[in-house]
C-alpha cells in the first residue's frame, strides 16, 4: 500500500496548548502595541507618524489567528456523529477542542481589531 | 480481581472496612487539626471565609451608619478610613478568593471522582496560612492599627511612614502571606483538574466547573505574582527607604498602580468566574437537560481570562497617561463584554430549552444574573474613558462594583450554598427561609446601591467620612443605608437557616436528581470520597450511564480497595484521561500547620521590624519544608505496580512530565517567573521615565564584568543539573553526584558574583530608583541561586541516602524544572543590569 504523506496542516492536532494560541496572539499583539505606544510617547515625545511596524504586527497577528482558526475549522469537521461532541471518543474530544479553538479564534480576531482601532483614530500622545 | 469478585458482599464489606480505616480522620480535641483530607480542610476553609465575610459586612454597616445622615459623627475620620480599607481588602482577599478555593477543595475531588486532590497537605498549608494571615490583618482594627489607605494602597500616601502607620505594613505583609496561600491553592487545583480526572473523563466530558477552575487557577498564576512583586518593592521602600515610588528620587507612584491593577483587574474575574461556574452545575440540574453550548462556555471562560489581563489601565484613566494608551484599554474593556455576555446567554438558553424546575438555588441564580447585568452595563459605561473621567472616584463606581460583585460573586455563592449544602452535610436548607432571605437581599441590594449611581453623578466622592447637608445627598444616602441593613437582615436569615440545619432530618441522596459525579456522595458522608473510581462515558454520568450509581457503590469500577493501607488516587493523562499511575497521598500531619506558622512568623515579625526573629523563622520554614519534602514526597514504593481492577496494572512511581509533582513545580515556577517579570517591568518602566537612565555619578555601575560572571555561573549550574539528570538516568550514579556537587559550587559562586556587581560599584539603593531596582534584581536572582544550591544539595542527599535511584528520579527531574526557569531568570536579570545601561 502506498503511504500517502499527509499535508502539514493535517498532521497538526489541536490540544490544550493550541487552544490558547489565538488569545495568546491577541495578548502578544496587545502588549506590543501598548508598550510601543507608551515607549514612543515617553522617549520620542510623539507617536510614530506612520506606524508601519504596527500595521505589520496587526496583519501578522490577524493572519496567525485566522490560520489557527482555519486549522481548527477543518478539524472540527472531522467525520463523526453530529454535535454536541459529548461522547468519550478520540474524535469527539478532537472536535470539541477544535470547535472551542475556532470560537476563540473568532473572539481573538475581533479583539485584535478592537485594539487596532485607536491607532486609526488617535494619532498622537496627548 | 475480576468484575464478579465484587458480587461477594463479604469481600465488599472487607474492602469498605479497609478504606474506612485508611481514610479515617484523626480524632480527639487536638489531633483532629492535623487532618489534611479535603472534606475537613474544605469545610474549615469555607467556614473561615464565611466568617470573614460577616466581619467585613459589619464593617460596611458601620460605614453606612456613619453616612446615613449629613455631618454625622458616629465614627471619626481615621476610623472611617480603616473601615473602608479593611472592608474592601477583607472582602477581596479573605472572602472572595479564599471562598472559591475553599469551595473547590470540597467540590473538585467529588466532581472528578478522585479520593482527594493530589497534594492534600498543600491544601492544609494553604488553609492555615489563610487563617493566620486573615486573623492578623482583620484583628488590626481592634488595636486602631488597621490599614487606612484604601484597598489599593496608593503611594505616596501609604509608602511615607509619616503619613501612614503600621497599617500599611500589616496590609502588605499580611496579604502577601495570603497571596502565597492562593498560589498554593492554584497549583493544587490546576494539577487536580489536569491529572486527577477519572479514567475516560476526556477534556470534552469534564464538568464545566472544572473548566472554570482550571482557567481561574491559571489566572491566579499570572495575576497574583505581579502584586507580590509590587509588595516586595513597596516594603523595600517602607522598611529600607528604597525610593521606588518616591518621585523626588527617581521613583514613580504610577509603577505601583500598574503592578496593583495588573493583579487587580484579573482579580475581579478570578472571583466572578468560579461563582458563575456554580451556575454551570446547577442550571442543567434544574433545566433537566444537558447544558447547551458547552464549547461556548469554554470560549467564554478562556476568552475572559485572556482579555481580563488587557483591562488594568481602565482603573488608571484619570492618571494622565497618553490618550492612545487609554484607548487600547478601553477597547479591550469593551471586548470583554463579548465572552461575558456569551455565558449569560448560554445559561438563559439552557433554561429556556429545558423543562425548568423552580427551586431556591435557581432563584438566587436568576436574581444574581439580573443584578450582575446591571453592573455589567455600568461597567461598559465606565470603560469609556471620557465617561470615566466624570464618574471616577465617585459613588457611581461604588455602585458599579457592588452590582458586579454582589451579582457576580456573592449571590451565586448563596445559590451554591443552597444547592451544595446537602452535599456537605446531608441535609437541605429551608426553602422558605431561603426565599425570604433572597428577596431581602435582592431588594436590599437595589435599594442600597441603585441610589449610589445618582449620588455619584451628583458629585458624591468615594471614601469621604461625611458630606454637608447643602449637597442634598441626604435622602439618597439614607436610602442606601436602609438598603444595606435590609441586605444584612437577609444574610442574618441565611445564618439562622444554617444554624438550624443540625436539627433537620437527613435529605435523600442526590436530592436535586442531578446528573454529575459529585452527587454520588452519601448523606452520611464517608471520608474516602468515592467508593470506586468510575469509568466516565458522559458529561452527566448519573443520568446517562446504566446502573452507574450501583456500580460505583459496589466497587465495580477502579481502585475499590486499599490493601496496602495507604491513601491512594488515580493519575490520568491530560487530554484523554487514560490511567497513568496510582499515587499515594499524604495523610494527617502537623507539618503543614507548623510550616504555615513558621512562614507566618516571617511576615508578621517583619511587620514589627523584628528582623532577627524573622530570620530565625525563615530558617525554620526552610527546615520544615525540607522535612516535609524528605518524608512525604517521591517515596519509593514497596512494589513497582498494583492492580486497580479490570485487569489494569498501574505503576506506583512516576517521574517527569506525567507526574503531578513535576506539574506542581512547573506551575509554581510559572508564578515565580511572572513575579520576576513584574520586577523587570519595573526596571524598564524607570527607563521610560528618565531622560538619563543611569543617574549622574552612577555611570558604569554595576559594570559588565560581575553580572556576566554571575550569568555564566548560573547557566553552568543549569547545564550541570541537566547533565546530572541524564547521567543519573543512564545509571552512572557517581558521575551524576559529582555533577550535582559541581552545580552546588556554581550556584553558590553565582550568589556572590550576582551581589558583587552592585556591591563593588558602591551603588547606594536609597539615593535613587536606579540603584534600588538594580539591587532588587540582583538580590532576587541571587536568592534564586541560593535556592538552586539548596535544591541541588537536596537531590544529592536523596541520591546518597538511596531515596533517588536511576529509575526513581523524580527529585532530580523536578529540580531540573526549577533550573530551566532559574536559567531564564539569570539570563534576563544579568543581561538587563549588566548590558542595558550600556545601550540605553
Amino acid at each position: 500500500m502506498k503511504r500517502e504523506r499527509r499535508k502539514w496542516h493535517e498532521r497538526l492536532k489541536v490540544t490544550l496548548w493550541t487552544l490558547v494560541i489565538p488569545p495568546a496572539v491577541w495578548a502578544a499583539h496587545f502588549l506590543c502595541t501598548y508598550l510601543w505606544a507608551a515607549i514612543s510617547c515617553a522617549k520620542a515625545g510623539r507617536f510614530a507618524e506612520f506606524p508601519t511596524l504596527f500595521a505589520v504586527a496587526t496583519l501578522l497577528a490577524l493572519a496567525v489567528i485566522a490560520l489557527s482558526g482555519w486549522i481548527a475549522w477543518r478539524q472540527a469537521r472531522t467525520a463523526g456523529s453530529p454535535p454536541p461532541h459529548d461522547q468519550g471518543t478520540d474524535v469527539d474530544r478532537l472536535r470539541f477542542l477544535a470547535k472551542s479553538t475556532l470560537l476563540l479564534a473568532g473572539l481573538s480576531f475581533v479583539a485584535v481589531l478592537f485594539t487596532a482601532m485607536p491607532v486609526m483614530f488617535i494619532g498622537d500622545c496627548r | 480481581m475480576s468484575l464478579h469478585d465484587q458480587d461477594d458482599p463479604v469481600l465488599r464489606a472487607a474492602q469498605e472496612g479497609r478504606l474506612r480505616r485508611v481514610w479515617e480522620p484523626p480524632g480527639g480535641l487536638f489531633l483532629r487539626w492535623s487532618d489534611t483530607n479535603n472534606n475537613q480542610v474544605g469545610v474549615w476553609y469555607v467556614l473561615t471565609a464565611f466568617g470573614f465575610m460577616l466581619f467585613a459586612g459589619i464593617l460596611a454597616l458601620l460605614m453606612r451608619t456613619q453616612l446615613a445622615v449629613p455631618d454625622n459623627d458616629f465614627v471619626d475620620p481615621g476610623t472611617f478610613n480603616q473601615l473602608f480599607t479593611l472592608h474592601g481588602s477583607v472582602m477581596m482577599f479573605l472572602f472572595a478568593v479564599p471562598m472559591f478555593e475553599a469551595v473547590s477543595i470540597i467540590l473538585l475531588p467529588q466532581l472528578l471522582g478522585a479520593r482527594d486532590l493530589p497534594f492534600p497537605r498543600l491544601s492544609a498549608f494553604g488553609y492555615w496560612s489563610f487563617l493566620l494571615g486573615g486573623v492578623f490583618v482583620s484583628g488590626s482594627i481592634f488595636f486602631d492599627a488597621a490599614p487606612d489607605g484604601g484597598w489599593f494602597m496608593y503611594p505616596p500616601l501609604t509608602t511615607r511612614t509619616d503619613l501612614s502607620g503600621l497599617g500599611a505594613d500589616i496590609w502588605m505583609l499580611g496579604l502577601s502571606f495570603i497571596e502565597v496561600s492562593s498560589v498554593a491553592a492554584a497549583v493544587e487545583l490546576i494539577v487536580g483538574v489536569l491529572k486527577c480526572r477519572p479514567p475516560g473523563m476526556r477534556l470534552n466530558l469534564m464538568p464545566l466547573y472544572a473548566w472554570y477552575i482550571l482557567v481561574v487557577a491559571v489566572m491566579i498564576l499570572f495575576a497574583f505574582p505581579p502584586l507580590i512583586a509590587g509588595d516586595v518593592l513597596f516594603e523595600m521602600e517602607r522598611l529600607l527607604d528604597w525610593p521606588f515610588f518616591d518621585a523626588s528620587r527617581g521613583g514613580d507612584p504610577l509603577l505601583w498602580q500598574h503592578l496593583f491593577w495588573i493583579f487587580g483587574h484579573p482579580e475581579v474575574y478570578i472571583v466572578f468566574l468560579p461563582s458563575i461556574a456554580l451556575f454551570a452545575m446547577l442550571v442543567p440540574t434544574f433545566a433537566r437537560r444537558h447544558l447547551l453550548g458547552y464549547p461556548w462556555i469554554v470560549l467564554a471562560a478562556v476568552g475572559t481570562a485572556f482579555l481580563s489581563f488587557g483591562l488594568w489601565v481602565h482603573h488608571m484613566f484619570a492618571t494622565g497617561l497618553p490618550k492612545i494608551s487609554l484607548a487600547f484599554f478601553s477597547a479591550a474593556s469593551e471586548a470583554v463584554a463579548i465572552p461575558t455576555g456569551v455565558q449569560i446567554f448560554v445559561f438563559i438558553v439552557t433554561l429556556w430549552a429545558g423543562r425548568m424546575v423552580w427551586s431556591t438555588p435557581l432563584l438566587y441564580a436568576t436574581g444574581s444574573l439580573a443584578i450582575f447585568v446591571i453592573g455589567g452595563l455600568t461597567g461598559v459605561m465606565v470603560a469609556i474613558a471620557p465617561f470615566d473621567w466624570q464618574a471616577h472616584d465617585t459613588y457611581f463606581v461604588v455602585a458599579h462594583l457592588h452590582y458586579v460583585l454582589i451579582g457576580g460573586t456573592l449571590m451565586p455563592l448563596f445559590a451554591g450554598l443552597y444547592y451544595y449544602w446537602p452535599l456537605a452535610t446531608g441535609k437541605k436548607l429551608s426553602d422558605r427561609l431561603g426565599k425570604i432571605a433572597f428577596w431581602m437581599i435582592f431588594a436590599g441590594t437595589n435599594l442600597c446601591f441603585f441610589p449610589m449611581h445618582l449620588s455619584g453623578l451628583m458629585g458624591m466622592p468615594r471614601r469621604v467620612f461625611t458630606y454637608p447637608e447643602e449637597l442634598e445627598l441626604g435622602g439618597l444616602n439614607l436610602a442606601s443605608t436602609i438598603g444595606s441593613f435590609v441586605i444584612a437582615a437577609g444574610v442574618a436569615v441565611i445564618v439562622l437557616d444554617l444554624c438550624r440545619s443540625p436539627w433537620r432530618p437527613m435529605a435523600p441522596r442526590n436530592p436535586w436528581a442531578a446528573g454529575t459525579l459529585e452527587w454520588l456522595a452519601h448523606p452520611q458522608d464517608e471520608n474516602w470520597g468515592i467508593r470506586s473510581i468510575p469509568l466516565i462515558e458522559s458529561r452527566y454520568p448519573i443520568w446517562d450511564q446504566d446502573d452507574f450509581v450501583r456500580k460505583v457503590d459496589e466497587g465495580r469500577f477502579f481502585l475499590p480497595d486499599a490493601q496496602e493501607g495507604r491513601r491512594e488516587t488515580i493519575v490520568t493523562s491530560v487530554l484523554d484521561a487514560r490511567p497513568v499511575s496510582v499515587i499515594r497521598l499524604g495523610g494527617p500531619s502537623w507539618l503543614p500547620m507548623l510550616t504555615a506558622l513558621a512562614l507566618g512568623g516571617v511576615f508578621i515579625l517583619t511587620t514589627y521590624h523584628f528582623y532577627w526573629p524573622a530570620l530565625v523563622s525563615g530558617v525554620l520554614t526552610l527546615a520544615l519544608v525540607l522535612a516535609w519534602l524528605w518524608t512525604g514526597t517521591a517515596e519509593i514504593p514497596e512494589k513497582p505496580c498494583k492492580p486497580i481492577g479490570h485487569g489494569i496494572e498501574l505503576p506506583l512511581y512516576i517521574s517527569g512530565s506525567a507526574a503531578p509533582g513535576w506539574w506542581a513545580m512547573f506551575i509554581t515556577m510559572m508564578a515565580d517567573a511572572t513575579a520576576f517579570s513584574g520586577l523587570v517591568f519595573g526596571y524598564y518602566f524607570f527607563w521610560t521615565r528618565h531622560e538619563d537612565f543611569v543617574p549622574a555619578g552612577m555611570d558604569g555601575a554595576p559594570g559588565v564584568f560581575w553580572p556576566m560572571a554571575a550569568l555564566v555561573l548560573g547557566v553552568a549550574s543549569w547545564l550541570l543539573t541537566i547533565t546530572s539528570r541524564e547521567a543519573n538516568g543512564a545509571g552512572r550514579i557517581g558521575l551524576a553526584r559529582a555533577l550535582l556537587l559541581t552545580g552546588i559550587c556554581a550556584s553558590g559562586a553565582g550568589v556572590c558574583a550576582g551581589l558583587a556587581g552592585p556591591w563593588l560599584s558602591g551603588l547606594d539603593p536609597t539615593l535613587h530608583s536606579y540603584p534600588a531596582i538594580v539591587w532588587t534584581l540582583a538580590i532576587w536572582t541571587s536568592a534564586h541561586s541560593a535556592i538552586a544550591a539548596i535544591m541541588q544539595a537536596y537531590a544529592l542527599a536523596r541520591s546518597l541516602f538511596g531515596r533517588m535511584t536511576a529509575h526513581h528520579d523524580a527529585d532530580i527531574r523536578n529540580v531540573t524544572v526549577y533550573m530551566h526557569f532559574f536559567a531564564l531568570t539569570v539570563v534576563v536579570a544579568y543581561a538587563t543590569i549588566g548590558l542595558f545601561p550600556e545601550a540605553a
